[in-house]
C-alpha cells in the first residue's frame, strides 16, 4: 500500500502546531476547519429540527402549552418557520457537504497539502461561525426572530413595524446572512483556487473524483450567487434603516404612510432568487457527487459515464443561473417570459436523469456491498427521484399557480434539496468517518438509523404532497378551525408523530457519532478498499496529509474490477492501467 | 478494457503548508522560495494571481447586481397619494465636479501602483540576480511609489467623502430620492472595497518593514496592484453609470 511507501520518508512531514488553540481553535488545517464546519453543521441542524418539532405540535395542537416555552402564537408559529428555514439552508445545507466534507477531503483528494489560503481558510469558518451566533441572538432581543420566512420577502422585511420580530431580530438576521456571504466567498474562492493549482502531478481535471468536481462546481455557484444575495441584503438593511425605497412601494401600516415610495418588492424577489435558485445545487451537488463516488465503491464498479456525469454536474450548475423565476410565477410575470423559464427549468431535468440514470447503470451487475454508507447513498437516489420528479409539475405556471401556496411545494423540496442533502451527509459522515477519526462507526447502529431516516422521511414528505393537492395553504398556523381541512387533519397528525420518530432516530446517529470517536473498532487505512487519494494516506491523514510526499496520480478515480489487477481496485497512484488492445 | 502493468512512483518531497494565508503555501514562510519543498517564486505569484481574479469575480456580481437594481429602480413609478396618479420619483442628481478630481487622483495613484508593481519586480529580478557568483549589483535610488499611492488612496476617500458632504450641502441624503440613494450606495460600497487596498498596501509597508523577503514583498504588491487597478476601473464605470444613466 502506498501508505508504506511513504512511511519510508516520514522524515519529510511537516509537522502540524501544538498547543491547544493552534491545533484546534484558530487551526490553518483544512482537516480542523472542516470538522469544525461540520460540528457547527451538526449544532445547526439540531436547533433546526427542535424547531420543526415546535412548528409540528403546533400545527396539530396550536392551543397547547408547552413547557417552559408556554402557548405558542401564530406570529411565533412564522418566526419558527423563518428560523428553521434559514439555520437549515444556510447554517446545515450549505456548511456541512462543502464547508465541513470539502475542506477536509478536497485537498487530499487532489494530493494537495493544504487549501491555498490556509488563513483565508480559517477565517471563512470563524466567519460562518459568527454568522451562526449572530442568527441564534435574534432569538434573545426585543421582538425576537424574524417572521419574514426564510426568503426574506419586502415589504414584510423591509419595514421595522411590519410585526413583531420585524426590527431588531430582523436586522440581525440580514446580518447573519451578509456575514455568512463574506464567509461562504472566502471558502469559494479557496475551494477554486486550490482545485485549479494545487492538483498533484497527474491529477488532470478528468482523473478528479466526482466529488471533488462537484464542490469545485459549488464554489463557483457560490462565488457568483452569494454577492448577489449580499446586494440584496444590503439594499435591505438601507431600506429598514436608513429610509431609502429600493424595495418598499407607498404603503400604509395601521393607516400610517410609512414615508417610503416607488420601491419594488418584486426586485427584491429577483435577487433574491437569483441567489435561490443556485443554492438549491449548492446543497445537492455536494451530496450528487458523495453519491456517484459511494455508488462505484460499493458497487465494485467504475462510474457510469464518468464524462457525462462531469458534463452533467457543468450543465445543472449553469443551468441553475437561469431558472430563477419559476419561483415567481404567482408574482403576475408575463406568461412568455413564465413560458421561457418553466422550459429552462425542465431542462434542468435532462442532467438530472442523466446522473439518476447513470447512477442506476453503475449499480446494475455490480458486486454490492450493503454498508451503510452504501445504504444512504442509495437512500440519496431514491430521495432525488421522488422529490424531483414533482419539479416538472411545479416548474409549469399553471399547475404551480394552483399548488405553490400549498404543502405541496415543501414536501418537493424537503424531498430533494433537504433531505437528500442531508443523506448525502450521511452517506458521507459514515463513508469518511473511519479516515476521519481512525475509528469504524458502529454498523448495527447506522443500519437503524438508516431505516429510521429513509421510512421517517417518506412518512413525513409524501403526504404533504397529498396535502398540497387537497388544497392546504402552506405557512398557515392555524388550520383546526378550517372546516374544509378537517378531513386533513388526521394526515396531519400522521405527519407529526412521523416526525417524532424520525428525530428520535436521529439519536441514534448522534450516539453513534460520539461513541464510536472513542469506542469503535480501529480502521484500517483503507477499509472499504476504495481508490481515491485520501485512501492512500495514513488514518487520520497527518498534518501535511501525504506526510512530506505528493502523490504521482496514474489513474483515473473509479478503476474497480480492472482485468488483470491484483486486487478488485486500481488506486489513483498504483501504476498506470494501460489500455488492451 | 484495461490491463495492469506493475512499478510504482512516487515523486520527491515538493510542498508543505503555508505561513500566512495571503500568500501561497510556503515551509517555513516568507523567503524567497529556493529551498527544497516549497513551491517557486513563480508558483507562488501564478497561485496568488488565480486567487485574485476568483476574488474578484463576486465583486464584480455584487457591482453587477447593484447596476441591475439601479436600472430596475429607475424605471419605476409610483402613486402620488395626493393626486392618486403614477408618477415617477426618480430625481436625477447633479454630482458634484469634486468626483472628476477624484477621479484623476485615482486614475494617478493607478498609475503610481503599477510604477510600484514593476519597481519590486525589478527588485525581485536583481535579488536573484545577486545570489550568483561573481555578480555585483549597483543600488539605484528609489522613488518610494508604493506610499505615494498609499497616500492617493486616502487623498480619494478624503475626496469621496467631501464629495459627500457637497451632495448633502445640496439637499441629496441617503433617502431624499431613489439616484441619490444610489449615489451614496455605490460610491460609499466602492470606497470600503478601496479601503481594503489601501489595508493591502498597509500590509505590503508592514511587509518591508519586518525585513520579509523580496520575493513575498512583490507578490503582495503584485496582486495589490491588479486589485487597485480593477478598483479604479471600477470607479470610471460606477462615474459612467451615474453620470451618462441617470
Amino acid at each position: 500500500m502506498a501508505t508504506h511507501e511513504f512511511a519510508a520518508q516520514e522524515s519529510h512531514a511537516h509537522a502540524g502546531p501544538q498547543g491547544f488553540i493552534r491545533k484546534w481553535v484558530f487551526s490553518l488545517d483544512h482537516k480542523v476547519i472542516g470538522l469544525q464546519y461540520y460540528f457547527l453543521a451538526l449544532a445547526a441542524v439540531f436547533v433546526g429540527m427542535f424547531l420543526s418539532l415546535l412548528m409540528r405540535i403546533h400545527l396539530v395542537a396550536p392551543t397547547a402549552i408547552l413547557p417552559f416555552l408556554g402557548d405558542i402564537k401564530p406570529e411565533t408559529y412564522l418566526t419558527l418557520v423563518t428560523m428553521h428555514g434559514t439555520i437549515m439552508v444556510f447554517f446545515v445545507l450549505t456548511t456541512a457537504p462543502q464547508g465541513g466534507f470539502g475542506n477536509y477531503f478536497l485537498p487530499i483528494q487532489i494530493g494537495a497539502p493544504d487549501m491555498a489560503f490556509p488563513v483565508l481558510n480559517m477565517l471563512s469558518f470563524w466567519t460562518t461561525f459568527l454568522g451562526f451566533i449572530v442568527m441564534l441572538a435574534a432569538f434573545f432581543v426585543a421582538g425576537g426572530a424574524p417572521l419574514h420566512g426564510w426568503t426574506g420577502y419586502a415589504p414584510l422585511s423591509a419595514l421595522q413595524s411590519a410585526g413583531p420580530g420585524e426590527g431588531l431580530g430582523a436586522d440581525l438576521w440580514i446580518i447573519s446572512i451578509a456575514i455568512f456571504c463574506i464567509g461562504a466567498l472566502m471558502g469559494a474562492l479557496n475551494f477554486i483556487t486550490t482545485t485549479l493549482d494545487m492538483r498533484a502531478k497527474g491529477m488532470t481535471m478528468m482523473r478528479m473524483p466526482l466529488t471533488v468536481w462537484a464542490w469545485f462546481v459549488t464554489a463557483i455557484l457560490g462565488l457568483l450567487a452569494f454577492g448577489v444575495l449580499l446586494s440584496a441584503g444590503i439594499l435591505l438593511l438601507m431600506d429598514r434603516n436608513l429610509g431609502t425605497s429600493f424595495f418598499v412601494p407607498l404603503v400604509t401600516i395601521n393607516g400610517q404612510l410609512t414615508g417610503h415610495k416607488g420601491g419594488s418588492p418584486l426586485l427584491w424577489q429577483h435577487l433574491f432568487w437569483f441567489f435561490g435558485h443556485p443554492e438549491v445545487y449548492i446543497a445537492i451537488l455536494p451530496a450528487m457527487g458523495m453519491c456517484s463516488q459511494l455508488l462505484s465503491v460499493f458497487s465494485r464498479k467504475p462510474i457510469f459515464g464518468y464524462k457525462a456525469m462531469v458534463y452533467a454536474i457543468l450543465a445543472i450548475g449553469l443551468l441553475g443561473f437561469m431558472v430563477w423565476g419559476h419561483h415567481m410565477f404567482m408574482s403576475g410575470m408575463s406568461p412568455y417570459t413564465a413560458f421561457a423559464f418553466s422550459i429552462m427549468t425542465m431542462g434542468i431535468g435532462v442532467p438530472s436523469a442523466i446522473k439518476t440514470f447513470n447512477w442506476l447503470g453503475t449499480l446494475m451487475r455490480g458486486r454490492i456491498r450493503f454498508t451503510s454508507p452504501m445504504l444512504f447513498a442509495i437512500g440519496f437516489v431514491s430521495l432525488f427521484v421522488s422529490g424531483g420528479i414533482s419539479g416538472p409539475f411545479l416548474a409549469q405556471p399553471v399547475l404551480d399557480i394552483q399548488l405553490h401556496d400549498t404543502y405541496f411545494v415543501p414536501g418537493h423540496f424537503h424531498l430533494i434539496m433537504g433531505v437528500a442533502s442531508i443523506f448525502g451527509i450521511f452517506a458521507a459522515t459514515y463513508y469518511w468517518f473511519p479516515k476521519m477519526f481512525g475509528r469504524m462507526m458502529n454498523e448495527s447502529m447506522a443500519r437503524w438509523h438508516f431505516w429510521f431516516s429513509f421510512i421517517g422521511t417518506y412518512a413525513i414528505f409524501m403526504p404533504m404532497h397529498y396535502l398540497g393537492m387537497a388544497g392546504m395553504p402552506r405557512r398557515y398556523s392555524q388550520m383546526t378551525e378550517v372546516s374544509y381541512l378537517h378531513g386533513l387533519i388526521p394526515l396531519q397528525k400522521f405527519i407529526t408523530y412521523a416526525a417524532f420518530v424520525t428525530i428520535a432516530g436521529q439519536l441514534i446517529f448522534l450516539v453513534n457519532l460520539f461513541w464510536s470517536m472513542f469506542k469503535g473498532k480501529k480502521a484500517d487505512d483503507n477499509p472499504w478498499e476504495a481508490t481515491t487519494l485520501e485512501w492512500t494516506t495514513a488514518t487520520p491523514p497527518p498534518h501535511d496529509n501525504f506526510g512530506g510526499h505528493t502523490p504521482v496520480v496514474h489513474n483515473g478515480p473509479y478503476e474497480y474490477s480492472v482485468p488483470g489487477a491484483p486486487r478488485d481496485y486500481v488506486m489513483q497512484n498504483d501504476p498506470e492501467i494501460k489500455p488492451a488492445h | 478494457m484495461a490491463s495492469f502493468s506493475t512499478t510504482a512512483t512516487v515523486d520527491d518531497p515538493r510542498i508543505s503548508l503555508g505561513d500566512d494565508g495571503i500568500l501561497p503555501p510556503v515551509r517555513g514562510g516568507g523567503d524567497d522560495g529556493s529551498g527544497p519543498g516549497m513551491p517557486d517564486y513563480a508558483t507562488r505569484l501564478r497561485r496568488a494571481r488565480l486567487g485574485l481574479l476568483v476574488a474578484l469575480t463576486p465583486i464584480l456580481m455584487l457591482f453587477v447586481s447593484f447596476s441591475s437594481a439601479y436600472v430596475v429602480r429607475q424605471g419605476l413609478p409610483t402613486l402620488d397619494p395626493r393626486t392618486n396618479a403614477l408618477v415617477r420619483d426618480w430625481i436625477p442628481v447633479t454630482l458634484p465636479k469634486l468626483l472628476l478630481i477624484n477621479t484623476g487622483v485615482l486614475i494617478l495613484s493607478s498609475v503610481f501602483m503599477e510604477l510600484a508593481r514593476r519597481q519590486i519586480r525589478g527588485q525581485a529580478s536583481l535579488a536573484s540576480a545577486k545570489s550568483a557568483p561573481g555578480v555585483s549589483v549597483v543600488e539605484q535610488i528609489r522613488i518610494p511609489w508604493l506610499s505615494m499611492t498609499f497616500v492617493l488612496g486616502l487623498v480619494f476617500l478624503f475626496g469621496q467623502w467631501a464629495a459627500w458632504r457637497q451632495l448633502a450641502a445640496n439637499g441629496f441624503y441617503v433617502a431624499t430620492t431613489p439616484s441619490s440613494s444610489f449615489v451614496y450606495l455605490l460610491t460609499g460600497t466602492h470606497a470600503i472595497h478601496l479601503m481594503g487596498g489601501i489595508l493591502a498596501l498597509f500590509a505590503a509597508g508592514i511587509a518591508s518593514l519586518l525585513r520579509r523577503s523580496v520575493a513575498t514583498r512583490s507578490i503582495v504588491v503584485d496582486v495589490t496592484a491588479w486589485y487597485w487597478h480593477f478598483m479604479a476601473g471600477l470607479w470610471i464605470y460606477i462615474l459612467c453609470l451615474l453620470e451618462f444613466a441617470s
